[in-house]
Order: C-alpha cells, then structure tokens, then sequence
C-alpha cells in the first residue's frame, strides 16, 4: 500500500506492506534508527515518536495508520547541529548509561513538555511511566527534564524580549 | 515481531466499517487503538485476516449530550477523557479511570471502545462502565440498539456483539445531583493490569441520602463484575461509619477471584473491602465534609 508521511518535516512516499509495524517503517525503510525497538511488546518505550503531535509506542501503530499524518522521531531533536535543551540536559545531568533508551524518553519528555512546560517531579515521572530504563533509574532523568524547562522557559522569555525590545510585537 | 499479513481497509464512515464487517466476516476484525490488538498479533494470538481500521471514521470521536444521557464516540481516546476538565463535575470517573490506564503513552491512542470490545476481565474501562450503569451502543445493517453494561460482557475476551454489530458509543445516564467517585486498583509495576481494582460512583439525593450507587470490580472474574449486594446496601441511606463499613463488607461477595502468582483470592477479596471502605470515606468527606464520618 502507498503511504505518504511526512516525517521531521520531510515527506516521504513509501510502499509498505499492511502489517510493517510503524517502527519498523522509520529503521528500515527511512534508515532512521535513532527510534530504538526495545521490548516490542508495548512495554518498554524505546520506540516512543510523536506521531500528529502525541507520543505513542511506534512498534504498536502500523504504518499505514501514520498515513497522512506527521511523525516525529528522536531525529528532529537537534537543529544545525546545536543539541536539543532536552539532550543537552540529559547529557549534563548523566541521565543516561547505556542510552538506549534515551531516544523514546527524550520524545516522551518533549511530550510533556509540549503540553505542560514547567511540570511538578511526580507530573514528569507520571509522564516517563510508559519508558523504562534498566540500568540509570529515574532520578537523574527527572532532574535533566526539570533542567531542559527550565532552560526551555528561559529560552522562551529571552524570545519574548527580543520581539519586546525590536518592536515588532503587534500588540 | 511481525503480524501476520492481513488485508488493510480503511474506511471512512460507519456505514463503511459496517458493510466492510459484513463482507469479510469472522475473518475480520476492527482495529480501533490497537494497543491490546496490535500486541497480539504480534505474538500471533491473534491472527485476522483483514483488518478494518476505524480510526479514520470521525463520527467515532468525541462527547455530547443526547436525551439526558452522555454518549461518548467509541473511538475518543482515554487521555482525551483524563484531561476533560469539562467532564470532571458530572462524571468524575471517567478521569479517575483513565489515569489508571496503562502508561500516558498508550493512553494517546487507547480507545473507550476498543478497550470495552476487547473484553478484558481486567479492563478498567469495564469496570467504571458497570460503576456507572453505561450503555453500549452498537450499529449493524439492519439495526441499532443499546446494550445494557451488565449484559454486554459474556466471558474472557467475549462480548453480546453480533459479527457485524460495531460498537459506535457509551451512553452514560447524567446525574441529578452532586456525586463523587473513586478508581483504585493495586498494580504490581506502573501502568500495568490491576491485580485488582474497584471503581465507585456516588450520587446524592437532595436529602442528603445515596440515590445511586455504582460499584465495578476488576479482574476479579472472568468479566467486569458489578458488587450488586454493596450497591443494594448503600441507596436510600447517609454515608456514615456504619453505612460504609457494611457495605465495604458485602463487595468481596460479589468478587469471584483466583489464587495466582500475584495473589491469593483471599487477599484480592480483601483488598476488594479496604479500597471500597477508602474510596467510600474519600466520597463522603467529599460530598459532605467529614460531619458524621468520623
């Protein structure tokens, strides 16, 4: 089946078969493997994309069903080259060991903070309850993701100032 | 892991879905969220031959008032019922449920419907369903027709739909007063199945006494279960001490649970009793402050 996706902004036309797994699609056919296939049993969350803006488990979705609709991978993070606050973060506060679990939390933890920038402990654990890590535990990933709101917050500020102080703000 | 290969349809409407179900028959089956099917036919226990995806039929999505009633559209997702906060004051449950529902991740694509369909004995979804005496709407060819909660689970895994009979909504009736609810479920690790659970709904008359009580228990029987006996002793009377120790007391009678690994029955049975005293307590110092409850 023909598939259009538009995936880290680029579209893409594949021919897929119905049961490629969405995963799956993203590793092998676009060579993306920064999405990591853990459990692949819905547990682990390696494999977390967002897909129309949601984090889902992505060897749980086929991909036919991302037919028309935009995924993001792990890919997507980083821009010119410059660390993502969020992998900055991760990396700064040792919040990984062996890291291959790093790609999914760092897309469920964009999640979150997409729809909640500045998230209590138990809203982030609550929220990284779907991605399992074995070897690093969870606290030093709940600090690198208060870290990266709070840089994301900053961040945001110093934009608002620059449209203040320019002038351009309409209003 | 792969799926088996299947045929993929897609359809677009109800009607669609439908006629594609009556096409294809027992080798069909409809994918809703996919997060219990999807792993399943991964490893092969299930194994359908066409697959008829419905999450491109928009009608499936949503929530509005019809006839005093609530319907939910079966493909609205659990995290779109977590966080309506527009939901919260008449049906507290539906979010109380939802945030217990796997992990925040399968909750973006879960659906009410597909959870319902599926049956799971420990479906939590099931279990607020029988707590607040829903309605299953299904559509088939010929008809449309609502299946009370207490008749729409039949075993394990199994369901009162008809082949081509498609799930298309809830029907949650809207109550008169104030009520308060509880979901609680004891979990072996975070997000999984309840090793068991119990959902409360509580409604007050205008005199203060309990006009309607709603009480599921989960995985504690081959289906969502109803505590009939606790629910009986409950209507027409205050929330009190006594009230609730009795009642928490009769709930175990309705629990048919086993020995497993995860725990005895007697414990289950037991657990069943502590989380309806706690979740009744909770309600009435929500309902009424802690005045006769002490």
């Amino acid at each position: 089946m023909i598939i259009r996706v538009k995936v880290n902004g680029r579209l893409y036309e594949s021919d897929v078969e119905p049961r490629t797994l969405l995963a799956y699609y993203l590793r092998e056919e676009l060579k993306l493997t920064g999405t990591h296939i853990g459990c692949d049993t819905t547990s682990c969350g390696a494999c977390t994309v967002l897909l129309d803006g949601k984090a889902v488990k992505s060897c749980t979705v086929l991909a036919v069903q991302a037919n028309g609709r935009e995924v993001l991978t792990v890919e997507s993070l980083d821009q010119d080259g410059q660390l993502h606050p969020l992998q900055s973060a991760f990396w700064e506060e040792h919040a990984l060991q062996c890291g291959y679990c790093t790609p999914g939390m760092l897309m469920a933890s964009y999640a979150l903070l997409q729809e909640n920038p500045m998230p209590t402990e138990a809203e982030i654990r609550e929220g990284l309850s779907g991605n399992i890590c074995r070897c690093t535990g969870y606290v030093n990933i709940v600090k690198a993701v208060q870290s990266a709101a709070r840089t994301m917050a900053d961040k945001t500020r110093e934009a608002l100032g620059e449209v203040a102080a320019s002038g351009t703000a309409t209003d | 892991m792969f799926p088996n290969a299947f045929r993929y349809e897609a359809p677009t409407s109800v009607d669609e879905a439908i006629r594609l179900m009556t096409e294809y028959g027992y080798d069909g089956k409809v994918l809703a969220g996919g997060q219990s099917l999807l792993p399943m036919m991964k490893l092969r226990i299930a194994a359908p031959a066409v697959l008829i995806d419905i999450n491109g039929v928009d009608d499936l999505r949503g929530w509005r008032e019809v006839d005093g009633t609530l319907r939910i559209g079966a493909m609205t997702r659990h995290a779109e019922l977590e966080h309506s906060a527009e939901l919260r004051e008449q049906f507290p449950l539906l979010s109380r449920t939802a945030r217990w529902i796997a992990d925040p991740l399968i909750r973006n694509r879960g659906t009410i419907g597909g959870s319902l369909v599926h049956a799971d004995p420990a479906s939590d979804w099931g279990t607020a369903m029988m707590a607040l005496h829903a309605e299953v709407e299904v559509r088939s060819p010929e008809k449309s027709r609502r299946i009370p909660i207490d008749e729409f689970f039949v075993d394990t895994f199994a369901t009162s739909l008809e082949e081509n009979e498609l799930a298309v909504a809830v029907h949650l009736p809207a109550p008169a007063g104030p009520v308060a609810a509880r979901y609680m479920k004891l979990e072996r690790k975070a997000g999984d199945f309840a090793i068991a659970g119990l959902a409360v709904h509580i409604g007050l008359g205008g005199d203060g006494l309990v006009c309607d009580a709603g009480i599921g228990i989960c995985a504690c029987g081959p289906i969502p279960l109803r505590a009939t006996k606790a629910e009986a002793a409950l209507i027409g009377q205050p929330l009190t001490d006594e009230t609730i120790s009795a009642a928490s007391k009769l709930v175990p009678e309705d629990a048919d649970p086993t020995d497993d690994l995860r725990g005895s029955a007697v414990y289950k049975r037991d657990l069943l009793r502590i989380f309806a005293s706690r979740a009744l307590r909770e309600i009435a110092e929500e309902l009424h402050g802690k005045v006769g409850i002490q």
